[in-house]
């Protein structure tokens, strides 16, 4: 069977920075594997691990310099990663979900996998609609925000939990092929060893363009659009204590004691 | 006519608050937009649903009894069935977990444009969304260039809409096609338990992503003991086994109420806040005097906590651990 992780680099933002018209200035912006990605690419290869024909391919929609996060996802024991770009992508302001559903079904259409991973959401812009998105639009069933899955690589089912608020899970059986949209914490994401570091330099990162994957520049026409980007005005009328951190300290102590709290 | 159509959540008997958020909510927007406020709800005791979502300000609300809890491929059929029926302008869904089950869905299967996680909207000759980026770090105005769209709503950021309305309540019957039912919900389960029960606290000493290795819990573990207080956490904290899962606060955590809460390297992500904003005192300690954490706060230290909190320690005449 395969299982298609798909995962996005996005950026952090530095504690000082600025921003530069609609958007944050590269220099203060430092990229990554997205924090819930890296717990979907840990789901596909424990799948792997436990199975004995499982291929675990990576997709991400991605310029050149996110060849370097994919790597992390192969040092870790994905097979094998697509990276679709092209110079349409590359002018399109605002990739909204829709847009990226698009991009991400046609690689499923060429894939054909049984089991498709994704993270809840990106930590830039925090969507969290891409993989429903893509269930849909590749008539696939899904389920979003699973903390726990079981599955037995072959079989037509896979029971997941998902977390709900409040401390409550929901247990729920889902027909593959199907997408799941992984939480942090369903498990203990590794750290790419040294050897698999080595081995990921001769694994192929495919990159493809639109036109090779079937779809119309079009795809990225969308109605939404990004028109202000902004530090919001601070709501803080927080105290804040001044000095050295003993002085700090001391304050924050006398405050703390001032609230009743003894040691 | 410019219609919204709003759909209300509930779990375990009981509908949640922020469908009353999605009431206030989608009256502003009918109002702008010159339409009637429509609201579904889906499953459960309809009936009793609908009495209670009767506020002030709803043209009509719809039941549509299908199942008892909310099942993703029965929700998603019956919304496009009734946005087919009212074809409204606006679809307003909630952005929860549940909400973010089928909001894509729906809105990809009938070609809506979807905006998730608004904080604010304003109506005008286009739709005006405002959302966050970059973990609170940047607001964005996204504007939506369509006749129809979707939108869901972060929970907490409208105010409930409280008095009775006038509605007309009107039955949909909806066929559901069985065999696009591929999901089954087969339970619930309540986490948490164990030893302590954070949500008892009058002091929580709460530790986050700052503290960078787990061996230096130990750290706001002596803080905690030498005040007397309560270890809870963020989530990073619980993700990576430092802490059980009955110490995380937040959405998907417990939500708390100490008289005092002190947050150490903790950010301040809208989830993470769900959970502890309703602390009498809040006091933050981080280096970044710009994290959203600060908004909330009553009291800040902005500097590294690796200098503060054995400082702290000893104030109150306790020693630090030797890390
Ligand atoms: C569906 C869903 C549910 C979620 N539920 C929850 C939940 O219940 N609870 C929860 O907490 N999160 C929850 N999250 C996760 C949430 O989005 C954040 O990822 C999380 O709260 C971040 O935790 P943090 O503040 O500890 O870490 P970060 O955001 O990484 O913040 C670390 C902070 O530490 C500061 N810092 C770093 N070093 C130091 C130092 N030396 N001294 C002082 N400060 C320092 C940094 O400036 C930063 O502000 C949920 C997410 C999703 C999508």
């Amino acid at each position: 069977m395969k299982v298609l992780v798909a995962v996005a680099e996005v950026a952090d933002v530095e504690d000082e920075f600025e921003i530069d018209g609609l958007a944050i200035d590269e220099q203060y912006l430092n990229y990554d594997l997205n924090e819930w990605d890296d717990y979907a690419v840990e789901a596909g290869v424990q799948l792997q691990e436990a199975g004995d024909d499982v291929e675990v391919v990576s997709v991400t929609i991605g310029p050149e310099r996110a060849d370097e996060t994919i790597r992390m996802a192969l040092a870790k024991g994905v097979d094998r990663a697509v990276r679709v770009w092209d110079e349409n992508l590359e002018a399109t302001e605002y990739l909204d979900s829709e847009t990226k559903a698009d991009v991400l079904a046609a690689v499923v259409e060429d894939e054909q996998p049984d089991l498709v991973l994704t993270g809840v959401q990106s930590d830039d812009t925090a969507f969290g609609a891409t993989g429903v998105s893509l269930a849909e639009e590749v008539g696939f069933e899904w389920a979003a925000v699973v903390n726990d899955l079981e599955y037995e690589p072959g079989s037509d089912t896979a029971s997941v939990h998902r977390e709900l608020e409040g401390g409550v899970e929901e247990f729920t059986d889902v027909e593959l092929p199907a997408v799941l949209t992984i939480q942090t914490g369903i498990n203990e994401p590794r750290y790419a060893s040294l050897r698999g570091i080595r081995q990921a330099q001769s694994k192929e990162i495919a990159p493809k363009t639109l036109d090779e994957l079937g779809l119309d520049a079009s795809v990225t026409d969308s109605a939404v659009s990004l028109t202000e980007l902004y530090e919001p005005e601070t709501e803080s009328d927080a105290t804040l204590f001044e000095g050295s951190p003993d002085e700090e300290a001391d304050q924050l102590a006398e405050l703390l004691r001032d609230e009743g709290v003894e040691a | 006519m410019s219609d919204v159509l709003a759909v209300a959540e509930h779990r375990r008997g009981d509908l949640r608050d922020v469908s009353f958020e999605l009431v206030t909510a989608g009256r502003d927007l009918a109002d702008a937009a010159g339409g009637d406020l429509h609201v579904a709800v889906i499953g459960g005791d309809v009936d009793g649903f609908a009495e209670e979502l009767n506020r002030e300000g709803v043209d009509t609300i719809h039941t549509i009894s299908e199942g008892e809890e909310f099942n993703h491929d029965v929700y998603t059929q019956t919304v496009e069935a009734l946005f087919d029926e009212l074809a409204p302008e606006l679809l307003l869904l909630p952005n929860t977990v549940n909400g973010l089950d089928y909001a894509p869905a729906v809105a990809n299967s009938l070609s809506l444009p979807l905006v998730t996680d608004a904080i604010d909207v304003e109506y005008g000759d286009e739709l005006a969304v405002t959302r966050e980026m970059y973990g609170s770090k940047v607001e964005t105005v996204v504007e939506v260039d369509a006749d129809r769209v979707a939108l869901t709503i972060r929970p907490g950021e409208w105010p409930p809409a409280e008095s009775t309305g006038d509605a007309e309540i009107s039955q949909f019957d909806v066929s559901i096609d069985e065999s696009a039912v591929r999901s089954t919900v087969t339970g619930f389960q309540e986490v948490g338990g164990g030893d302590v029960d954070i949500t008892d606290a009058d002091v929580l000493v709460s530790v986050g992503r700052g503290i960078e290795e787990e061996e230096n819990i130990a750290l706001v573990e002596a803080l905690a003991d030498t005040l007397g207080a309560t270890l809870s956490s963020s989530r990073p904290i619980v993700d990576n086994g430092w802490l059980p899962k009955n110490r995380q606060v937040g959405q998907s955590g417990k939500v708390v109420t100490p008289d005092i809460y002190i947050a150490i390297g903790i950010s301040g992500a809208v989830q993470h806040v769900a959970g502890m904003k309703g602390a009498d005192t809040i006091v933050a300690i981080n280096t970044d005097a710009s994290a959203p954490i600060y908004d909330l706060a009553d009291y800040g230290v902005v500097d590294d906590l690796f200098d503060v909190v054995p400082a702290l320690i000893e104030a109150f005449g306790g020693e630090p651990p030797a890390l």
